[in-house]
């Protein structure tokens, strides 16, 4: 019964988001307001329906009714309580449930928080989500049910894939698709108002916020991905270019422009036709991913469906959605472009750059991810060009990227003043020379040249951008806003993150070796002492756990207990790796295999520096959060916004 | 051409390649092996370690060589399959257990019964890596002259053997002839 009534629900959340896209638009065409009132009450709606499905789907897995298909295949009774819930997203059917559940979400936190928006925008806004919702909701009622049973009742469940059996990843998904779908309020917008035809500084002024919430959560969603791979996986890696993470990486980098491309539109009402074409974009991107890992048209270890009847749907939807919203790009954005203004020295060049520098980093990367379907579809054979392709060709654009962000940060909009630049940020420039190039030389002795390129660039860039902050802390400077300051923090963290990939990519040592109990092995400057060997049982799983101690010029540092675990209804071996954490350096032991002869091979790596990796991401995500909490974006509306800003216009981010 | 047209031009053409992929098998990856000589290995037997088996053993005959573990259901989902395939007799069953446990191997065979003219161990994985393979179950079709003359990934089910081995072995038996 419960299965049942959580389809009805489903199916009158489908009806109402109907109504939220159908009367909204007529009626913003019409300019009915009787219509056009429709907007809110039925986007509340859909999103309690939506809200009671998805709960009464959560409480099937909670009670462990085996009858319900998803439920089955993919929970199980020994499962612990926290994984049963994370179980409703661990599948296909449940995870789209969220995505859309995130969606209406989304669309009510847009429909509560728009009083102030002029009605012809506000309900537009909501109409567009709205059918955003109407494609997904049928492709979820038609092809990929949730609610489902199953004939004979099975007894007990298939249990979750033991990968996914972890705190990481159970936040992982909701998170990223947080980051996903909100950049569906983004696209509304940019939709709502080319059908209206009106953009201005007010208008890039209200998708600001949304925008880079969006982006905080799905940087957040990333990094938590790679921090799960590089512990879970067991060899240590933390990215790995697969066509998943490609596919939540690909709307991060042309949402990172959507920010910068909104910024020039607010500031000076310039950049209008990127701004719309990169929020049409960053959504549409995530759509793509979503086809991407859903369809299975690329193979990936990721991907959990595989089903032509839903690509097909997929790809639908994608081409309504997608082309429906560059159509009317093509047809009304040339009307509303404005792209001048500026001297070459300015912030809108730098800025003009960035956007170009991460639309081509997105434009290979999608190349990258899509050269083995565009092959395959040319009957060229199932190819795959993986890591070495993508660490190359990320490279190019991201080196003067981080350059050009520190000097851009600081160069005021129209016409920069070059001399005044240089004697700001010179010394900055020589700190950062010296102190790059001593830390890594004293550190690791020598190293590539694109080494110390990277780790001086990185410092330059966390240098560039605290120097205001800083300067303002001891009462000097320019007074910051909030949006200003996050700014700043969250290049930072690019900064730092920056410093991580290069140190842990040049300076890590990896190695398998063969130990016996009781022996010692050493590993650069490490002794691993592999001590003893247990069986431990878990909620769920047997696991046999190594004791391993490391020690450095003689002194114990680290104790750990790397796992290897056998998950009772999988029955499949993971490894659960013991790392010791710290800010300058990690060191991951993970167990592997048994030799015989009381010997085990034994994985283990020295990773320099890459906690700064997801360290840089959280402070990127403190930028943003800082950022979104900027008063203007809460103010009224200005009625001459323009001229009120003007005079601290150069001033502002 | 206005430049507010290339976004759509450009995502047009990128559906085209979509719906080309779509009617692709995504479980379908060549392998760069086939048409050439099956790699060189020397492993010991799963049953009697001290002896071996080589790739000589698959020479002579056609041989399917299969890779699999115990740890892997979709083996457990074929194995019945292999057993019917060694009834009929027209090959030769090899496998390779793949890092996998001798004992769990071993009482798998016993319970689940044993189609395999004889089992490599290949506990590393390293005889794997040369055969590119990419997970199990992966089923190889070897010519006499030892060309690697078909690849299938995933399960085995009577239909693929109908219809990719059993045409390939009688294709290849009639070149010869």
């Amino acid at each position: 019964m419960i299965p049942e009534l959580g389809q009805l629900c489903t199916t009158i959340a489908l009806c109402l988001a109907g109504v939220q896209t159908i009367f909204p638009l007529v009626g913003a065409h019409r300019n009915q307001r009787s219509w056009m009132a429709v907007a809110r009450p039925a986007a509340v709606g859909h999103f309690v329906f939506l809200t009671i499905g998805f709960g009464l789907l959560t409480y099937s897995f909670i009670i462990n009714d085996f009858s319900v298909l998803i439920v089955a295949s993919t929970s199980n009774s020994q499962l612990p309580i926290l994984y049963r819930v994370a179980a409703v997203w661990g599948g296909h059917e449940g995870s789209l449930m969220l995505w859309v559940l995130l969606l209406s979400f989304w669309t009510v936190a847009v429909s509560v928080s728009s009083r102030r928006l002029p009605d012809y925008l506000a309900t537009r806004v909501i109409g567009v989500m709205g059918f955003i919702s109407v494609g997904l909701l049928l492709y979820i009622l038609s092809v990929s049910n949730p609610f489902l049973r199953i004939l004979p009742v099975p007894f007990d469940g298939n249990d979750m894939n033991p990968l996914l059996q972890d705190p990481a990843m159970a936040l992982h998904p909701p998170m990223l698709y947080t980051g996903y779908v909100g950049f569906a309020v983004a696209f509304a917008y940019a939709i709502a108002a080319m059908l209206a035809g009106r953009v201005d500084q007010q208008w890039a002024r209200w998708v600001r916020p949304w925008t880079t919430a969006a982006w905080t959560f799905l940087t957040l969603g990333i990094a938590l991905g790679s921090w799960w791979a590089y512990y879970e996986l067991g060899w240590g890696g933390w990215w790995f270019w697969d066509p998943v993470e490609n596919a939540s990486f690909m709307p991060w980098l042309i949402g990172t422009a959507l920010i910068h491309s909104l910024a020039v539109t607010e500031k000076r009402d310039l950049f209008k036709g990127s701004t719309l074409l990169l929020a049409i974009g960053a959504f549409s991107l995530s759509l793509l991913g979503t086809f991407l890992v859903r369809s299975g048209v690329l193979v990936s270890v990721h991907a959990f469906a595989s089903d032509p009847t839903r690509g097909v749907f997929i790809l639908s939807l994608l081409v309504i959605v997608i082309g429906g919203a560059l159509s009317i790009y093509a047809w009304r954005a040339p009307g509303l472009d404005r792209n001048a203004g500026f001297k070459a020295v300015s912030r809108e060049t730098f800025l003009l750059i960035n956007n170009i520098l991460l639309s081509a980093a997105t434009g290979l990367i999608l190349l990258g991810t899509l050269y083995p379907l565009v092959l395959d579809a040319l009957a060229m054979g199932k190819i795959s060009v993986g890591k070495p392709y993508f660490d190359t060709v990320f490279i190019i654009p991201m080196l003067p990227l981080v350059i050009f962000a520190g000097i851009g940060m600081h160069a005021a909009w129209k016409q920069a003043d070059t001399a005044q630049m240089v004697r700001k940020l010179r010394w900055l420039v020589v700190i950062a020379l010296i102190t790059g190039i001593m830390m890594t030389a004293l550190a690791w002795g020598t190293g590539p040249v694109l080494t110390f390129v990277g780790v001086v660039t990185g410092i330059w860039l966390v240098l560039a951008s605290l120097r205001d902050p800083v300067m303002r802390l001891f009462g000097k400077g320019p007074l910051l806003t909030a949006s200003m300051i996050g700014m700043q923090i969250a290049h930072a963290g690019v900064g730092l993150f920056v410093i991580g990939v290069t140190v842990t990519s040049t300076y890590s040592i990896e190695t398998d070796q063969s130990v016996r109990i009781g022996e010692t092995v050493q590993v650069a400057d490490y002794s691993v002492t592999f001590n003893d060997l247990q069986q431990v049982q878990g909620a769920n799983y047997t696991a046999l756990r190594a004791d391993i101690d490391i020690s450095q010029d003689g002194r114990i540092i680290a104790h750990l207990n790397p796992e290897k675990r056998v998950y009772r209804v999988q029955t499949m071996p993971m490894t659960e790796a013991g790392i010791d954490v710290g800010l300058g350096r990690d060191l991951f032991v993970a167990l592997g295999e048994d030799l015989g002869d009381n010997a085990w091979s034994l994985r283990i790596q020295y990773k320099p520096m890459i906690r700064f990796i997801w360290l840089g991401c959280i402070v990127m995500a403190l930028g943003g959060l800082i950022a979104m909490g900027d008063r203007r974006y809460r103010a009224a509306i200005q009625s001459k916004s323009p001229a009120v800003e003007s005079g601290t216009a150069t001033k502002l981010v | 051409m206005n430049r507010f047209i290339v976004p759509i031009v450009g995502f047009a053409i990128l559906v085209i390649f979509l719906m080309v992929g779509l009617n692709r098998d995504p479980t379908f990856v060549p392998s760069p092996l086939i048409g050439k000589q099956i790699p060189t290995f020397s492993l010991p037997r799963l049953d009697e370690p001290d002896k071996t088996v080589t790739d000589a053993n698959l020479r002579g005959q056609f041989s399917i060589f299969n890779v699999w573990a115990t740890w892997c259901s979709g083996c457990r989902q074929e194995h019945p399959v292999l057993n019917q395939i060694a009834a009929q007799g027209q090959v030769q069953i090899y496998g390779l257990n793949w890092k996998d446990d001798v004992g769990l191997a071993s009482s798998w065979l016993q319970k689940l019964g044993n189609p395999y003219t004889a089992n490599a161990f290949d506990k590393e994985g390293r005889v794997a890596i040369d055969w590119g393979v990419y997970g199990a179950p992966e089923t190889f079709l070897i010519a006499p002259d030892g060309t690697v003359l078909y690849r299938h990934i995933s399960p085995m089910t009577m239909d693929v053997w109908k219809t990719e081995f059993l045409t390939r072995i009688a294709a290849a038996a009639g070149e010869t002839r």
